[in-house]
């Protein structure tokens, strides 16, 4: 058998599932003692180029409550064509259709390989894709010219059949409609009035004119007539693309003057409401993708998150700490409200926010993680790093469809030993109440579906589990539990399908197989788990309260940078950072969220290949250079030496060749790096004393400080100017706390 | 008349308007000859009462005298006791009546004596030509001649008209004015005098009769001073015709006088002295005609006149009356009016004998008389049966009438319009006469189908006359004829005919009157012409205002708004910036009150100016801008008094002194005058402008130029009548002509672009775009500007854009299916645009219908016509809503002025939409049923000029007064948030204010009365500017001279914007009733205070405002205070509105619209105007009616060939297009000249006026017919008459 390294990376492998415990205690009592609870980090669309979707609709247990999925768990009489289920073992009769069945034919979803199993499912018309541009127009000239460049290109990168809408804001919230000739035709609305989604619908004229009865006109032609109106704002891509593409050409910046001393008025709340209610009134439960472009924060009207005023400075930590944040509850509840109608009816929202200064990303993040829509934090749009992440979000598969899926509900079932306590990940809950659900919640609970309004092949989700029997009644020894994850969801070809996993583990008993437990242990799913866990109550507690639960609960050496990590700490990040970090920490898969935890650092030198070093200050040498990822930030740092040596142009010389392939290594390293990564990652090229160095050496582990420094007394690295304590320090004093708290 | 009790007069008119009513009515659509019936009916009842009083006064005095007497005859019986008493001096008219001629000249001269003298002199002039015409004529004529003759003999019987009429004449200016009215009218001078010897004769008779009998005797001697004098023939006229009747005949028809005077002269006179009735004879002549024609009638008539005089209302007697006066009105176009009023009078009279006589004397008019004479024998008891039947006829009517009687004038006026036919009825009569010889049923008959009481009344008489008459000229044909056939029956005719192809009422009339006189005489009932004459008075003006006016002799009256002058600006402001009620002020607020004269002046302060005279020059008095006094801060102007050697100046206003600024300094001459006097506009002139600082400008900095924003309803409704694509075509081209100050500069003016339904469509047409984009704001219940830049553009810079956006946006709605609309939240967008452009500007807003959809200023449908007459009424005037009260006062706030363009289908609520354009100094158009190919022109012709038009923004107005009066209150299209500041968003030069002022203290003679309009305003261009209008007036304290020097034509524009603003928070009908109290109350206080001694049957006028009545029984009349059943709520709130912010000459020819009578088109000059009275149509005519919003061809039913040849291009009038709008362009000088008119018309008023062609006869006709204002209305408005006589009537009560 092989170890279970390689058994968890074949599970992830074939149903990106990996839970902590690969073995499941087989009673509550243990699986508590066991701290890190049974959880897993589910991936519902990883990608499986081996794995073709099958045309058929699934056949489901007929017990009401049930409704799991034949799968290769079930036990199957192929003679009276009967199955088992084998979460509520209801025997169930094959449909006619699989009358042919036997032990030699059987039907995918038996098969083990098929785990994990796709199916194609007709229902109803196949509804397009949509794309809503909200763009901001306060922007600077230069900024708006590569933001309207960037949204011309994402035109040509649409399928044709896609359906766009353009919204702008500034001052004013416009409606773009597409269909006419001739005049560019907008709606207006002003950007310092909330209105319900009843009065955007009827302003926008989307109102089923409640006339047509009335006047005895047949109401059908009446209503596909009124129902037109919704072509008006949003055109199928290749009728309106040159129009659009006009139309973006023509944009100019918000028009109202800005005296000196304001800030522009952005009514990005009203933006953002109209633009969910105009979805939610033309295409309800069909998958739509509203793009949030902003510039600055929201300044006026609901949702505003700064006044106009530049005197008074955007919100930070320490005002949000002191209470001093006069907008922040207000507009995070204005926005939590439009997260949800926008998740209710399955449409998402991307916030694409560039600038220098905060953009309210804090107020708004719950827009994007309820949804699972992006967030994608820059300085400017006119940078790479907008640039080539917005392009990324357009990015295709291997069929050429777009790695995009939309209007997502993932429902959970499990064997009866097992309830599931909730999620981490950008979903909410359904409130499906069901026989398997906790009532001990974790992460979003409660329910045993989620919507997941937006996935991607790497979104992913951590669910967490309770083993429901009591310590004197144990799973008997042997037993397989039995997880099943049905995915419903739209494809981004505007198919709809539904993508089954089901997974077994097997049951242990913690007093006799303990160290069978322990070896089933999934460190870095764990760490993640429980990070992610963590994160969940930073987001809605205190932060030292949340690190004080975490040093609770935690050993490992990851928590040594979790703790350092700007997921839980805020010093040194906005508010506007954390949110954003946070958002993508809750959603990407192990090993990025691995790298969000602990920076991987690579060093290059003459001394040898390329090699991953400790995060630490002692890496920092002069003669090596080094490449730090962060996830957000990709770091090359130069040191000391090498920098000179750069400065001098010695690479330019024949005879430093390889001077110059050290200098190229890590650069391409990076690329590679860049080229996959969503979002992209800030790009930082550096060196000894630079003054971006200080994202190295804010990332490594402290062992050399100011304070210790001549005490080392070595030169084998950079001291760090900080009175955080280091992973020595913080070891030596875990020690302490684990053997005082043993006893 | 004077009598008049109300009751009396009603039932009079009452019963005869029933009868004309009716059968004038109908007959009137359907055929003459039922007019005609119902007429004379009618006419006769009039006559009788309007004739006794104030015809005897007013018309031809004698007649008025006669009539006076009558009436008070008939009314003493009743009320006037005295009266009566005359009624038997009336006897001594009828020795008179030997005198005839001198009667009615006698007694002129009595009453006149004085005065015309005077006055007369200068009328003479005017007139005599007149007279000498008329006089020639008439067989009188010796008697006439003599009058006529001497100029005087005009004056005189000007004068003696005056003095019958309002005798004011002979007091002073009365006299004068009288006689100028009469002179001044030659026409009807002549008329008169023609008619006046009858008509004074009577009148005098009447007046001698009444009080007059003493008089009668002294009278004829008077008279025949007169002759002597001018004066004294017609009085002499009088006195021997008697007056009474010569006046009577006068009055009602010069004719009869002649005829009369001829035939009957002698037994006429006799008789009619008596009672006047001489008139009578001639009414009975007409009676007789309509004996005749009824014989009953006649005979009846002056009996009944009578009775229903004594007691208008006896039905019985007034029955017969009816007949009486019907002949009388068949008279009488003259005798209508007075005929109501005298004719009862005279109608006793004849009555008593004179009817008789006049019978006989109207067998001499051969027909008639036979008929009559016949008639008269039946009359007695025909007259009752006649009565009967008429009155069956009548009866109706008088039920009718009675109703609208109520008030007199309603009586009054149904007569009149039954008069009215009468005229036409006259022509037809003419027709009928043979008929008429056959007793009343034919008559009756007859008399409907023409015009009923008048016909009827006038046929007898005029019959012939007119008939013949009418062939050349109708209503005055009936005068003229009345002449012919006084000089005999058959003769008459033929001489009416000329004197009608003279077309002129009034001139003919003259000529007419000669001979006319005796027949009027003849007739009870006051003759048209012999009553005051608009047409007269405006020639006579025309003529003497040959000299440019100048400005420098303080308290001048300036020539009438009628009338072409030039104005030389010599420190005081053109007229054509201020006019004023008066420019001999009280000098106390007693004198003020005890005349009721309102102190108003009507500023118009933009008024554009010929080209022959220089606009205000601009002055700059430097940083610290223009020097003010210190403390009233009134500006520098001619009135500032320097002293101490120049180093300051002593304010004319508060008299406070102030140092002169040393950059202002300059030394003064010997006189005290500064040396720099003629150099500085402010120091010499009456009107200039400072050029305004910093400081005077909104907070304090200097102001942006203006815009212009166009605001169009794109509704079902809107797109489909055509507007929105004639609106966008328009506009491309309209906006090369955005108003600027300088014509070789391209207008700063920008310009932005709004469409709306339920929605608002804001367009972005900045010029760096390719194509206009839309904005559509959805949200109108919390209306915003969606966007800055690129909303309000330069034309020039993006006109691409524009014009692509013009061709768009019908092309856009074109399928649209929206209905409905808003409204307030357009003007609120609009507002914004400004606010955020932070400017002043204009809103164009094309609307279309009610604006029901849900926003803000939502209305609905409130159009209750049985509200209509209630106390409520007054809330269908006030806006519906609150809302665009506030709306307006942010708009002035901001300097956003708005335009509203009217396009309804249905009801509007005119009255609530205009509420915000009336607050902002804009204007309201309304284009009801608009159909884009017959109101295309007119409406494109009005929006062109309004926004090329020269405006002011943003303005501020305050008149400051010398110490002692005190600017009170305010009228017009604007805003005040105070007592003292008039706030006008926007000001354009058609826009007029008018200003009451009242005493707070004492005025001092020797400084008179100073003012000083200051408006500050933005200019076009985006200048500050100060515009300033100075005023001296006089001031008296002597009431004569107060009355010396008023002009009626402002009165009339206070008075209408005083009862118009008052039926905001009034009954209308107590509206109506103050303006008629304080009307009487202003002749009543003349009478008593200036007008020399006389009888109280005298109905006495000051010149100045002899013609108060016939206008302000215009103003009565106006849609908006006697709505007719077909004008709707929004028709009258239209009105409202417009009347707000008119300037006196567009008010005058509002009120009394300008009547032209197409026969011979001169170039370079027009036809003389005549009176707006369907009698003074001719069947065989073509006239040009404009009223300033309308002009109408009305083309006889059988005009003359060639006639139409030359305009139509056809012969023939069924192939005449009653739809057209515009006038074929056929290549005839007479074609041409008239289109040249038509043109000039129309550059003349604001409004564009749209040509309706209305065939007689047809159903358009009735339209016309409202504007024919001295008629009785459909809707119940008295006749010009009837009102006079109503008028005399509350004098005589106020005096006793």
């Amino acid at each position: 058998m092989a170890t279970y390294q390689e058994f968890i990376q074949q599970n992830e492998d074939r149903d990106g599932v990996r839970f902590s415990w690969n073995l499941w205690p087989s009673s509550r009592l243990e699986a508590t003692r066991l701290v890190a609870p049974v959880s897993c980090l589910f991936t519902p669309l990883k990608e499986r180029p081996d794995l073709p979707p099958v045309q058929y609709e699934p056949v489901l247990c007929s017990r009401a409550n049930c409704k799991a999925v034949l799968n290769p768990l079930c036990q199957v009489d192929f003679r009276a064509k009967i199955w088992a289920c084998n979460f509520c073992f209801q025997r169930n009769p094959f449909p006619p259709s699989y009358a042919g069945i036997s032990e030699v034919n059987q039907p995918a979803e038996l098969m083990p390989q098929f785990s994990t199993i796709e199916y194609i499912v007709q229902r109803g018309p196949p509804a397009p894709l949509i794309f809503l541009y909200v763009v901001d127009t306060c922007l600077e000239e230069e900024d708006l010219q590569a933001l309207k460049e960037s949204l011309q290109m994402s035109l040509s990168l649409l399928p044709p059949n896609a359906l766009v809408g353009l919204i702008t804001f500034g001052r004013m919230v416009q409606v773009h409609e597409l269909s006419c000739e001739g005049i560019a035709k907008s709606y207006v609305f002003r950007g310092t009035k909330d209105l319900s989604a009843k009065q955007i619908q009827e302003m926008l004229g989307l109102m089923k004119p409640a006339a047509a009865g009335n006047q005895g006109r047949p109401a059908a032609p009446q209503d596909a007539a009124a129902s037109s109106g919704k072509f008006w704002f949003l055109q199928p891509v290749h009728r309106v693309d040159m129009n659009l593409t006009d139309l973006l050409g023509e944009l100019q910046r918000d028009p109202w003057p800005v005296p000196q001393g304001k800030r522009p008025l952005r009514s990005t709340g009203v933006a953002l409401t109209v633009a969910v209610g105009l979805l939610e009134g033309t295409f309800p439960n069909t998958g739509a993708r509203v793009m949030l472009f902003i510039g600055g924060p929201p300044t006026q009207g609901p949702g505003m998150v700064v006044g106009d005023e530049l005197k008074t400075p955007i919100r930070s930590w320490h005002d949000i700490q002191k209470d001093n944040a006069r907008h922040l509850k207000k507009a995070t509840k204005y926005y939590e409200a439009l997260a949800n109608r926008s998740a209710v009816n399955g449409h998402n929202i991307d916030i694409y926010a560039c600038a220098l200064d905060q953009t309210g990303l804090l107020e708004m993040k719950c827009l994007s993680n309820l949804t699972g829509g992006h967030i994608v934090m820059g300085d400017s749009f006119n940078t790479s790093l907008f640039k080539q992440t917005f392009q990324r979000v357009f990015s295709k598969d291997y069929n050429g469809d777009f790695r995009m899926a939309f209007g997502g509900v993932l429902e959970v079932k499990t064997s009866r030993e097992l309830k599931v306590c909730g999620t981490i990940g950008p979903c909410v809950s359904l409130n499906s109440k069901g026989s398997c659900v906790s009532e001990n919640e974790m992460g979003i609970g409660g329910t045993s579906q989620w919507k997941v309004c937006s996935l991607t092949p790497s979104t992913t989700l951590g669910i967490y589990f309770e083993v429901v029997n009591q310590h004197n009644a144990p799973v008997p020894q042997g037993g397989r539990g039995a997880v099943q994850f049905v995915t419903q969801y739209q494809h981004s070809n505007t198919q709809k399908r539904i993508r089954v996993t089901t997974i077994a583990r097997n049951w242990a008993d913690a007093q006799s197989q303990i160290q069978h437990i322990e070896s089933s242990f999934d460190q870095e799913a764990a760490a993640v788990l429980m990070a992610r866990l963590g994160v969940f109550r930073a987001e809605s507690e205190e932060g030292p309260d949340v690190l004080r639960w975490l040093d609770r609960q935690l050993i490992r050496l990851f928590m040594f940078h979790l703790r350092r990590s700007p997921f839980l700490q805020v010093f040194n990040n906005s508010p506007d950072e954390s949110s954003y970090y946070r958002h993508h920490f809750v959603r990407q898969d192990l090993t990025q969220s691995l790298i969000m935890i602990q920076p991987i650092l690579y060093s290059y030198s003459f001394h040898g290949p390329p090699e991953p070093v400790l995060l630490d200050s002692s890496s920092i040498l002069p003669d090596r250079i080094l490449l730090m990822d962060t996830f957000f930030q990709l770091v090359i740092y130069h040191g000391e030496t090498i920098a000179q040596w750069r400065k001098a142009g010695y690479q330019e010389m024949a005879e430093y060749e390889n001077f110059k392939q050290l200098l190229q290594a890590p650069l391409d390293d990076a690329q590679e790096i860049l080229q996959t990564r969503f979002p992209m990652p800030r790009y930082i090229d550096t060196e000894h004393g630079g003054s971006q160095a200080r994202f190295l050496l804010s990332k490594v582990n402290p062992s050399q400080t100011h304070n210790n420094l001549y005490a080392w007394g070595q030169e084998t690295g950079a001291p760090i100017l900080t009175d955080d304590v280091s992973l020595q320090v913080f070891m030596d004093h875990l020690k302490k706390l684990a053997v005082s708290s043993s006893a | 008349m004077n009598v008049n009790q109300h009751t009396p007069m009603a039932s009079p008119y009452g019963q005869p308007q029933p009868g004309y009513g009716h059968p004038g009515y109908a007959p009137l659509d359907g055929g003459y000859p039922v007019p005609y019936a119902p007429y004379n009916g009618p006419a006769s009842a009039y006559q009788p009462g309007a004739l006794p009083q104030d015809y005897s006064p007013f018309t031809s005095f004698p007649s008025k005298a006669v009539a006076a007497t009558p009436v008070s005859d008939l009314s003493s019986p009743l009320d006037l006791g005295p009266a009566r008493g005359p009624p038997t001096s009336g006897p001594p008219p009828v020795s008179v009546p030997q005198p005839f001629n001198q009667y009615s000249p006698s007694q002129g001269d009595v009453q006149n004596g004085p005065p015309p003298m005077t006055q007369a002199p200068p009328r003479p002039a005017a007139s005599q030509p007149y007279n000498q015409g008329a006089v020639n004529p008439s067989g009188p004529h010796s008697s006439y001649p003599q009058h006529y003759g001497p100029p005087p003999s005009m004056q005189q019987v000007t004068n003696q008209m005056t003095g019958m009429q309002i005798n004011s004449g002979p007091p002073t200016a009365a006299g004068p004015g009288y006689v100028p009215p009469h002179s001044s009218q030659p026409p009807i001078s002549t008329a008169y005098s023609a008619a006046p010897p009858p008509a004074y004769s009577q009148a005098s008779p009447p007046a001698s009769s009444a009080p007059p009998q003493p008089p009668p005797p002294s009278g004829p001697a008077t008279s025949q001073q007169y002759y002597g004098s001018p004066q004294s023939p017609s009085q002499q006229p009088f006195n021997s015709s008697l007056p009474p009747t010569s006046q009577q005949q006068f009055t009602s028809p010069a004719p009869p006088p002649p005829s009369s005077q001829q035939t009957f002269p002698p037994s006429s006179q006799q008789t009619f002295p008596p009672s006047s009735q001489q008139t009578f004879p001639p009414s009975s002549q007409q009676t007789f005609l309509p004996p005749s024609q009824q014989n009953f009638p006649p005979s009846s008539q002056q009996t009944f006149p009578q009775s229903s005089f004594s007691g208008p209302m006896p039905p019985p007697s007034q029955a017969p009356a009816p007949p009486g006066s019907q002949p009388q009105q068949s008279f009488s176009p003259a005798q209508p009016p007075f005929s109501s009023a005298p004719p009862p009078v005279s109608q006793p009279a004849f009555i008593s004998g004179p009817p008789p006589s006049a019978q006989g004397s109207f067998p001499p008019r051969a027909p008639p008389p036979s008929s009559q004479s016949g008639s008269f024998p039946s009359a007695g008891p025909p007259p009752t049966s006649t009565p009967s039947s008429q009155y069956q006829g009548p009866m109706p009517p008088q039920q009718q009438h009675p109703p609208s009687q109520p008030s007199p004038y309603h009586a009054g006026p149904s007569p009149p319009s039954v008069q009215m036919p009468p005229t036409s009825m006259a022509q037809s009569n003419h027709l009928p006469p043979g008929p008429q010889g056959p007793p009343c049923p034919p008559g009756p008959m007859q008399q409907p189908p023409t015009q009923p009481g008048m016909q009827g009344g006038y046929p007898p008489q005029q019959n012939g006359a007119f008939g013949q008459v009418r062939g050349p000229q109708p209503g005055y044909a009936g005068p003229y004829p009345g002449q012919p056939n006084y000089g005999a029956p058959a003769p008459a005719p033929a001489p009416a005919p000329p004197a009608q192809k003279r077309l002129d009422p009034d001139s003919i009339p003259s000529p007419q009157a000669s001979d006319m006189p005796a027949v009027q005489k003849s007739r009870h009932r006051i003759d048209p012409d012999a009553i005051p004459s608009p047409i007269q008075v405006i020639e006579d003006d025309r003529a003497k205002s040959t000299e440019p006016f100048t400005t420098g002799v303080r308290g001048q009256a300036p020539p009438l708004v009628t009338t072409n002058f030039q104005v030389k600006d010599q420190g005081n402001a053109s007229p054509r910036f201020i006019r004023c009620t008066a420019y001999n002020m009280p000098c106390t607020a007693d004198m003020a009150k005890q005349s009721q004269v309102p102190l108003a002046a009507v500023i118009k302060p933009l008024a554009t100016l010929p080209p022959d005279e220089t606009p205000p020059y601009l002055v700059d008095h430097g940083e610290g801008g223009p020097i003010r006094c210190n403390r009233c801060k009134a500006y520098m102007c001619p009135y500032m008094q320097f002293i101490e050697g120049g180093r300051r100046f002593q304010c004319g206003f508060c008299s406070c002194v102030t140092e002169v600024p040393p950059h202002y300094f300059q030394h003064l001459d010997h006189t005290g005058k500064r040396v720099d006097c003629y150099d500085r506009p402010e120091l010499s002139l009456g009107s200039y402008e400072f050029l305004a600082t910093v400081d005077y400008c909104k907070n304090n900095k200097l102001p942006q130029p203006p815009a212009f924003i166009f605001l169009i309803d794109v509704s079902y409704n809107a797109v489909k009548s055509g507007m929105v694509g004639i609106v966008c075509q328009e506009l491309k081209s309209l906006l090369d002509y955005l108003p600027r100050e300088n014509p070789e500069m391209d207008s700063v003016v920008r310009v932005g672009f709004v469409t709306y339904n339920k929605v608002l469509h804001f367009y972005n047409v900045k010029s760096s775009l390719a194509q206009p984009q839309m904005l559509v704001v959805s949200d109108v219940s919390d209306m915003f500007v969606p966007l800055l830049d690129g909303f309000l553009v330069n034309v020039n810079e993006s006109r691409l854009v524009i014009e692509s956006l013009l061709d768009q946006i019908p092309e856009m709605f074109a399928d649209t299916r929206e209905t409905e609309t808003v409204f307030g939240p357009v003007i609120q967008a609009g507002l914004e645009a400004l606010k955020a452009a932070d400017c002043a500007g204009k809103l164009f807003v094309f609307h279309t219908s009610l604006p029901i959809a849900e926003a803000p200023g939502k209305l609905k449908n409130r159009e209750d016509k049985k509200l209509i007459g209630t106390d409520k009424e007054k809330s269908l005037f006030q806006p519906q809503v609150g809302f665009y009260n506030t709306l307006a006062k942010d708009c002035v706030a901001q300097g956003c002025c708005v335009d509203l363009f009217l396009f309804p289908n249905q009801y509007v609520d005119v009255a609530t939409l205009s509420v915000v354009p009336v607050s902002t100094g804009g204007s309201v158009y309304k284009y009801t049923y608009f159909q884009a190919q017959s109101d295309q022109e007119r409406f494109l012709n009005d929006l062109r000029r309004d926004i090329q038009k020269l405006v002011g923004f943003d303005a501020v107005m305050r008149v400051r007064t010398s110490t002692g009066i005190r600017a009170t209150d305010f009228f017009g299209s604007f805003f005040m948030s105070n007592t003292t500041d008039v706030e006008l968003a926007g000001l354009d030069c058609d826009k007029a204010i008018t200003v009451e002022f009242k005493h707070d203290d004492k005025l001092s003679e020797e400084t008179g009365a100073l003012m000083q309009c200051a408006i500050l305003y933005t200019s076009c261009s985006g200048h500050r500017r100060l515009r300033i209008h100075n005023m001296a007036v006089n001031c008296c304290s002597q009431l004569a001279d107060l009355y010396r020097n008023c002009e009626t034509d402002t009165i009339i524009n206070f008075f209408s914007k005083y009862a118009f603003r008052g039926v905001l928070n009034n009954p209308t009908k107590a509206v109506r009733d103050t303006l008629i109290n304080q009307c009487a109350q202003i002749l009543a206080c003349y009478r008593k205070n200036c007008a020399s001694p006389s009888s109280a049957g005298q109905l006495i006028l000051p010149e100045c405002m002899k013609l108060l009545p016939v206008y302000l029984n215009c103003v009565l009349k106006s849609d908006l205070l006697l709505p007719g059943a077909d004008v709707s709520l929004d028709d009258r709130a239209y009105l409202r509105q417009l009347i707000s912010c008119m300037d006196v000459s567009e008010s005058h020819v509002f009120f009394y619209p300008r009547l032209l009578p197409l026969l011979k088109l001169e170039s370079g000059s027009l036809p003389v105007a005549v009176r707006d009275s369907e009698e003074r149509l001719s069947k065989g005519g073509v006239y040009l009616l404009e009223t300033g919003l309308h002009l109408f061809l009305w083309v006889g039913a059988s005009a003359q060939q060639e006639l139409l040849l030359n305009i139509f291009g056809t012969t023939s009038f069924s192939q005449i297009d009653p739809s057209m709008t515009s006038l074929p362009v056929l290549d005839n000088p007479f074609s041409q000249r008239l289109r040249e008119i038509v043109d000039s018309f129309r550059a003349q008023r604001p409004r564009y006026m749209k040509l309706m062609v209305v065939k007689q006869e047809d159903r358009a006709e009735l339209i016309f017919r409202h504007f024919l204002v001295e008629d009785k209305c459909a809707s119940g408005g008295a006749s010009y008459v009837d009102f006079l006589c109503h008028m005399h009537k509350e004098i005589r009560q106020l005096l006793s």
